[in-house]
């Protein structure tokens, strides 16, 4: 087991080399003047070679690349255009919120996508099945920002029933900075209002980036559970005149589980890629309408900084998923993986 | 059961053709163990008609590509012409989607953006295809270090998540329409390319390459009339799953400012200048959206037919 995770961590690091080599290139050469995107539309001839000069842009390639690549190991992501400020400062303002969006989606998904698709699953060709089907190919045709806006419209234009955006009203004071994710600081600090206040707001977000992801997991799920129904140990566990409750609970879900726990990891790619287009929608302070005002403003630097950043995030995430997996199925080992 | 779209760490992602790692493989998923049965296009059309969603999909497919090709013949109003009377009328039976803040008709928008996002869809699968298939070809047929080099680039691009790499090639090349089709297309290829190397691998053991090879066909010949004949099937239906795909990518990117600029009517732009204004004009995103709703489901569900009809081993 320690030498799969030792090789899966020695992956990981060639894999992000391998990303920063893709970044680097679309960075410094494919544009054609990496410093005039960088220094931004306004800037003068003088002041883009003043960047030219202070990045090594006028440098040999390699030589970018190594300056390029100590950057980012010392967190030097470069300054935005926008805030005027280091790149990496503005991540720690902006990363809580989407991290906060992101894991109440996560939970979303976990709490109804498992259990429904397990339902469906059990229930074949049952109503419940067919609802869930129906639901599902619906949830993943549906463009994620399009979906944020009629819920808006439902909720806050004709129902009045939720808020429109933002984390909490304009007016209301934040909870005391401890994690930057207002449920647990409103919680930490006993202000129940604020929390309230940072739930309703949540929700509609949360469901908006949810509802794709949660209709793909739903569908694994009852793939997955069909799949262990129909296994000898399951046969053999009902022969042995187990009640269906235990054959379901005990032997059926937990290994059907094992293969949605990965299609959970890779939908937190989804989960990021979804949250620049709910942070947009909903106004939600986060690294994605970070990310949209920085595409507006020809930020360049800020752009490339969440590109990194969310891939970054998403290799790490899958790597704990791999990990996980181990403890999880002990028939896995590091060659079955990559072979299968 | 594939979920429309393939794998792509995107909202439509399959775990069958991930295998759980950033290394993922779709080949699991979508090389069949055993030679693909081969049904003749009568069968095909059966099998598609005999499933109700999937004739249905095919039904709206083809209308909106009819309408594509039809869109100044059915467009009652010039899509981009300004109309400042008219402006953000509600739906009437003069406007039947309403009109935006320029007066324009949202419904003769709304056609003429099944020919952009069409065609967008098409020329993002060409791009994802010509390359994913060529390096897929060379890295599967050459083996060793060229397959080891090819196959562990493809690995890098494969561990972004799809949507945000595409928005960072899509934010340097510059945004248009023609860059952003770029962009979604560069970050495609690899899924390709895994598919086509996983094909030739398997087709490369089989006897007809064999027997092809000490007749004394040239590598050339091999490749060109054995394997890529061959290995075509898999390659149309992850495209049939991934049209409606490159639609909803498309949108997304036009959304967030990088895809087709405003006014040109495409759906995702057109619901990016909406944001202005449909909590008191509904109906400004409300069509655009539907489109592009429709039209990714029909889609989805043609090409879940089709895989089924294409390469029923792959499907349970």
């Amino acid at each position: 087991m320690a030498a799969y995770i030792g090789r899966r961590l020695i992956l990981t690091v060639i894999v992000l080399l391998g990303m920063t080599i893709i970044t680097f290139v679309l960075s410094h050469v494919v544009p054609g003047n990496p410093a005039r995107l960088l220094a931004g539309p306004h800037a003068s001839q003088v002041q883009v070679e003043a960047f030219a000069h202070r990045y090594g842009l006028d440098r040999p390639l390699l030589t970018q690349y190594w300056t390029y690549i100590t950057g980012l190991v010392h967190g030097d992501l470069g300054v935005s255009l926008t805030t005027r400020r280091p790149v990496l400062d503005d991540f720690r303002q902006f990363v809580p919120a989407t991290l906060e969006l992101v894991l109440a989606a996560m939970f979303l998904i976990v709490l109804i996508g498992i259990p429904l698709g397990m339902l469906s699953g059990v229930k074949a060709g049952g109503f419940l099945d067919h609802v869930t089907r129906f639901l599902t190919v619906g949830a993943v045709s549906m463009p994620v920002f399009w979906l944020g806006m009629i819920l808006q419209l439902v909720f806050f234009r004709r129902l009045s029933l939720l808020p429109i955006g933002g984390r909490l009203e304009i007016f209301d004071q934040p909870p005391p900075h401890l994690t930057g994710l207002f449920l647990v600081d409103s919680l930490v600090s006993g202000d129940l209002r604020a929390f309230g206040a940072a739930i309703v707001h949540l929700f509609l977000p949360a469901i908006t980036l949810a509802a794709g992801s949660l209709a793909v997991t739903a569908r694994m799920t009852r793939a997955s559970m069909r799949e262990t129904l129909g296994t000898d140990y399951v046969r053999m566990a009902r022969a042995k005149g187990l009640s269906e409750g235990i054959v379901l609970t005990r032997h059926a879900l937990r290994n059907a589980l094992i293969p949605t726990i990965t299609v959970l990891g890779l939908q937190v790619g989804a989960l990021f890629g979804g949250t620049v287009l709910t942070e947009v929608v909903f106004n939600w302070p986060g690294i994605g309408l970070y990310a949209v005002n920085a595409i507006q403003n020809l930020d360049y630097s800020a752009i490339m900084g969440v590109t990194l950043l969310v891939s970054v995030a998403y290799v790490f995430v899958n790597l704990a998923v791999d990990i996980a997996y181990v403890f999880l199925d002990p028939r896995i080992t590091f060659a079955g993986r990559v072979d299968a | 059961m594939t979920a429309p779209g393939g794998g792509r760490g995107g909202p439509l992602d399959d775990p069958q053709a991930s295998g759980g790692a950033a290394t993922a493989t779709l080949e699991s998923a979508l090389a069949p163990t055993a030679p693909a049965r081969r049904w003749g296009a009568a069968g095909v059309l059966r099998h598609l008609a005999s499933n109700p969603l999937t004739a249905a999909g095919a039904v709206v497919a083809i209308v909106l590509v009819l309408v594509a090709l039809a869109a100044p013949l059915i467009a009652p109003h010039d899509p981009i012409a300004v109309d400042l009377p008219h402006r953000l009328r509600a739906p009437s039976s003069r406007f039947w989607f309403g009109t935006d803040e320029e007066g324009r008709d949202i419904f003769s928008r709304v056609v003429y953006g099944t020919r952009i996002s069409l065609s967008a869809a098409a020329g993002i699968l060409l791009i994802a295809v010509v390359v994913g298939v060529a390096v897929g070809l060379v890295a599967g047929y050459a083996g060793g270090w060229v397959d080891e080099v090819l196959m562990r680039v493809t690995d890098m691009f494969l561990a972004f998540p799809s949507l945000v790499l595409a928005m960072g090639v899509a934010a340097t090349l510059g945004a248009s329409l023609i860059n952003s089709i770029v962009a979604i297309g560069v970050v495609w290829w690899p899924w390709y390319a895994r598919l086509v190397r996983g094909q030739v691998l398997r087709l490369k053991q089989e006897a007809f390459v064999e027997a092809a090879r000490v007749a004394g066909a040239t590598d050339r010949q091999i490749v060109l009339t054995h394997i890529v004949r061959n290995a075509m099937s898999p390659i149309v239906v992850q495209m049939s799953l991934d049209v409606g795909y490159a639609i909803l990518t498309m949108a997304s990117l036009s959304f967030i400012g990088l895809g087709a600029q405003p006014p040109t009517p495409e759906w995702g732009a057109m619901i990016s200048v909406g944001r202005d204004y449909y909590l008191n004009q509904w109906w400004y995103v409300t069509f655009p959206g539907l489109a592009i709703f429709l039209a990714v489901m029909a889609f989805n569900f043609l090409g879940d037919g089709l895989q089924e009809a294409l390469s029923p081993e792959t499907t349970r």
